[in-house]
């Protein structure tokens, strides 16, 4: 049996995106910048999943700038307001759960002269409201926050967050990291006071390498590619057609019954934490993160200390089953699982984490296939452990 | 000028009686193994106890071309030529002087010019030409002096069919070439020295195949991959390697269940040892190699080493016996193994390995606490090697 339980690092097509991109790649293979009919037709689709992409975070078309995926719309929204605004200040706030895309940019950011301040969050993966209530100045000119974070899949309060900057900082832009976000929740950056927010494609059953930036129209930014003058200037290069038309029939898709799957998820998500419950009455088990129906709906993390999370992993992997060691993006580095470590989580099980992330497609069965052989593995793992 | 040809210089092939020729088929083997992927046409030639490479196209890549020169163990120097059309001797010196402006301008160095007649129907000797050019040289250019004992420079013009002229030589990599001293099985980790090891054995012409233990799910499959990439790394110095997988895991998880822990790594290694000489004696190996070094680690120092040694019959050879770290990791980085050697992947080695090994087992007690795995180590070693895979690599 093979069960792919990673979905938070990446996840198949819809059908109907596949049929997207095989149609602007074999027959509307046109570049919307040409003057002809055929770069009219390329163009066309380009319009329509901008106009698919504004409707549902109900913004304007103009608003919406697409990118190569997640991590170019974070670096564009941080370095591109960064460098726009740095005459109203140079104050720049994060919080201690952000992804690599925000972290790293944050740090070059630093060494080019701007204070950037971590902000706290608590032992679930929230960010503490009151720190970052002291941390907003004047000066402030940029906030960058995660709306569901990849590795224990907490949830921040967007609207909150976004009322406190309006009244504490009313110059600061905000942006919002909502790729695990988007095609869960509903988005409307205009209510929730959000300036900036990026998602991706391939997290929502689009294809990989295309994504976008909503920067509402107010925002300065600096554009960060130059070149042909593609999107407004803000984003120069020929639009990636395919990955465009791809991720608008997505987002198309993924939010038609947004609720049913949803609920179909934290169905799922019940399954498991509770044969992990179970399993936790004989051997160590310990869930990461917010409350069941708090925390986003397809992602549970969990730690099984005495068994390093890679070995785990590929057990499991033996058995069909894939899952994912912390973040599938940090499995490269021997890094310390950061939004663990964030989040005040000891050593041992930040390295015997594992995070399971699932789709709308996930069904029980594969769920109670993936527990009965945790209840194999996990107790003859723990007995070769290193002494 | 273009330089059409390589005269390839070999050192040590050139010492063996009867042998020879068998030594140089294996080397022109080599050179035209490193060539097949070459731009241009470009034939390797053996003729009167030289070998050379020419090209027979209006174009090829010269640099490619040395820098695949450059892989063939065997190869001592490779000299670029310039081969002249015969057309008398004013217009062969007209030639050499305009080589010498274009290879050497402006330069003041002492020279000598050493002319060699294959073609003994050439009207002038050897000492004349070698006189006579000289004479054209110091004329022409008058930095220039004439030191017959030690030149800084050495003019080669050779009379042929063509006349061959080089002067430069830029070094090879030595040893032998690949295939002509028989072949080992190397112990492969995904570490920096086994690379090594398999790189220096393989110099002296020895061909390699290689045995890789893996433990999954304890080591990943990109540990596994890494040292594929290892394997295939080597190869491109010594030719195909046949890899063999072999899945550890049961065996180690039973010596973990039975032995001392201080001991572990011990008793795994004489495991790996014993599985590698089986395969090793399969294909005809006539050794095993490791890239163990005199006190790197617990297991490597001399007791530890005697204890792991002493399970097989076949000769271990350990060119890195003596060898410091550092100067592995430079031999690594120069031949290009060390950036995938230090990716971070667990090896099976590692992942059992007691936080206090013994460093000086005594050969008793080692057998002693082997014993203990009597019962079914024997089915084990049997099914590891029963379910062993094979990569063919560098093919």
């Amino acid at each position: 049996m093979e069960v792919y339980l990673d979905h938070a690092a990446t996840t198949w097509c819809y059908k109907s995106v596949q049929d997207m991109v095989v149609r602007t790649m074999m027959e509307d293979y046109g570049n919307p910048s040409s003057m002809h009919r055929k770069g009219v037709a390329a163009e066309a689709y380009v319009k329509k999943a901008r106009g698919i992409v504004a409707r549902q975070l109900k913004v304007r078309e103009k608003e919406i700038f697409f990118t190569s995926g997640g991590t170019e719309s974070n670096n564009l929204a941080l370095a591109g307001a960064a460098w726009a605004n740095r005459r109203q200040g140079n104050r720049i706030l994060f919080s201690a759960l952000e992804h690599a895309a925000v972290k790293e940019p944050m740090k070059r950011l630093k060494e080019q002269g701007y204070e950037t301040v971590e902000i706290p969050v608590d032992r679930q993966g929230v960010l503490s409201l009151e720190a970052l209530r002291e941390a907003l100045t004047p000066e402030t000119i940029l906030v960058s926050v995660m709306y569901v974070n990849n590795e224990v899949g907490s949830v921040q309060p967007i609207e909150e967050i976004g009322a406190l900057i309006r009244e504490n900082a009313p110059g600061a832009l905000f942006h919002v990291d909502a790729i695990q976000a988007l095609g869960k929740y509903k988005i409307h950056p205009a209510r929730m006071g959000i300036d900036l927010l990026s998602a991706s494609g391939h997290k929502i059953h689009g294809p990989k390498g295309v994504g976008f930036l909503y920067i509402r129209e107010q925002a300065k930014i600096q554009p960060q590619i130059l070149g042909g003058g593609q999107q407004s200037g803000m984003r120069s290069g020929t639009d990636n057609v395919p990955g465009i038309a791809g991720l608008g029939a997505a987002v198309e898709e993924v939010y038609r019954d947004l609720e049913k799957r949803v609920d179909h998820m934290y169905h799922i998500k019940e399954l498991l934490t509770a044969g992990l419950n179970r399993l936790g009455e004989t051997e160590k088990v310990v869930i990461h993160g917010m409350s069941l129906r708090a925390g986003a709906p397809h992602i549970v993390n969990v730690s099984f200390p005495g068994i390093r999370s890679e070995v785990l992993l590929h057990a499991l992997e033996d058995r069909g089953i894939y899952v994912s060691a912390g973040s599938a993006c940090s499995t490269h580095k021997r890094q310390k699982n950061t939004t663990l470590a964030a989040m005040g989580v000891d050593q041992a099980q930040r390295e015997s984490a594992i995070r399971f992330s699932f789709c709308e497609e996930t069904t029980e069965d594969e769920i109670r296939y993936c527990l009965q052989e945790l209840e194999r593995s996990v107790p003859m793992l723990k007995r070769y452990a290193r002494r | 000028m273009q330089y059409r040809a390589f005269l390839i210089k070999y050192a040590e092939i050139a010492l063996k009686g009867k042998n020879r020729y068998l030594f140089e088929n294996a080397l022109v083997d080599q050179i035209r193994r490193a060539l097949k992927n070459v731009e241009g046409d470009l034939r390797v030639r053996k003729e009167q106890g030289r070998i050379y490479v020419e090209c027979h196209s209006d174009t090829y890549d010269y640099e490619e071309c040395l820098q695949a020169l450059g892989w063939v163990f065997g190869i001592v120097g490779i000299c670029p030529v310039v081969i002249l059309e015969d057309n008398g001797f004013e217009e062969l010196t007209k030639d050499v002087l305009r080589y010498m402006e274009e290879a050497y301008p402006g330069c003041s160095l002492t020279f000598k010019v050493n002319a060699r007649r294959a073609r003994k129907a050439y009207p002038l000797q050897s000492m004349e030409i070698n006189a006579r050019l000289g004479e054209a040289i110091l004329d022409a250019f008058p930095g220039m002096g004439v030191d017959v004992h030690h030149p800084q420079l050495l003019l080669n013009v050779e009379v042929r069919e063509k006349i061959y002229v080089y002067s430069q030589e830029i070094p090879g990599l030595g040893g032998m070439p690949a295939g002509c001293n028989g072949k080992a099985m190397l112990l492969l980790s995904g570490g920096i020295d086994s690379p090594v090891a398999g790189y220096m054995i393989s110099r002296r012409g020895v061909s390699i195949e290689a045995v890789y233990f893996h433990a999954p799910p304890y080591t990943s499959e990109r540990a596994r991959q890494k040292v594929v990439d290892l394997a295939t790394q080597v190869s491109a110095y010594c030719g195909p390697v046949r890899l063999h997988v072999v899945n550890f895991t049961d065996i180690q998880l039973y010596i973990y269940d039975q032995c001392p822990h201080d001991e572990l790594t011990i008793h795994m290694r004489r495991y790996m040892m014993r599985i590698a000489e089986h395969f090793a004696v399969e294909d005809g190996c006539q050794g095993l190699v490791t890239g163990e070094s005199i006190g790197q680690v617990a297991s490597q120092t001399m007791q530890s080493l005697t204890a792991t040694n002493q399970v097989c019959t076949l000769p271990v050879y350990r060119p890195l016996i003596a060898f410091d770290k550092q100067d592995i990791i430079e031999i690594a980085q120069k031949i290009g193994t060390y950036e995938t050697s230090v990716l971070p992947f667990e090896d099976c080695c590692t992942i059992f390995v007691a936080k206090h090994p013994v460093t000086k087992p005594s050969l008793k007690s080692i057998e002693r606490s082997e014993q203990r795995l009597k019962e079914k180590i024997d089915d084990l070693v049997a099914q590891a090697i029963e379910t062993t895979e094979i990569v063919m690599v560098g093919m």
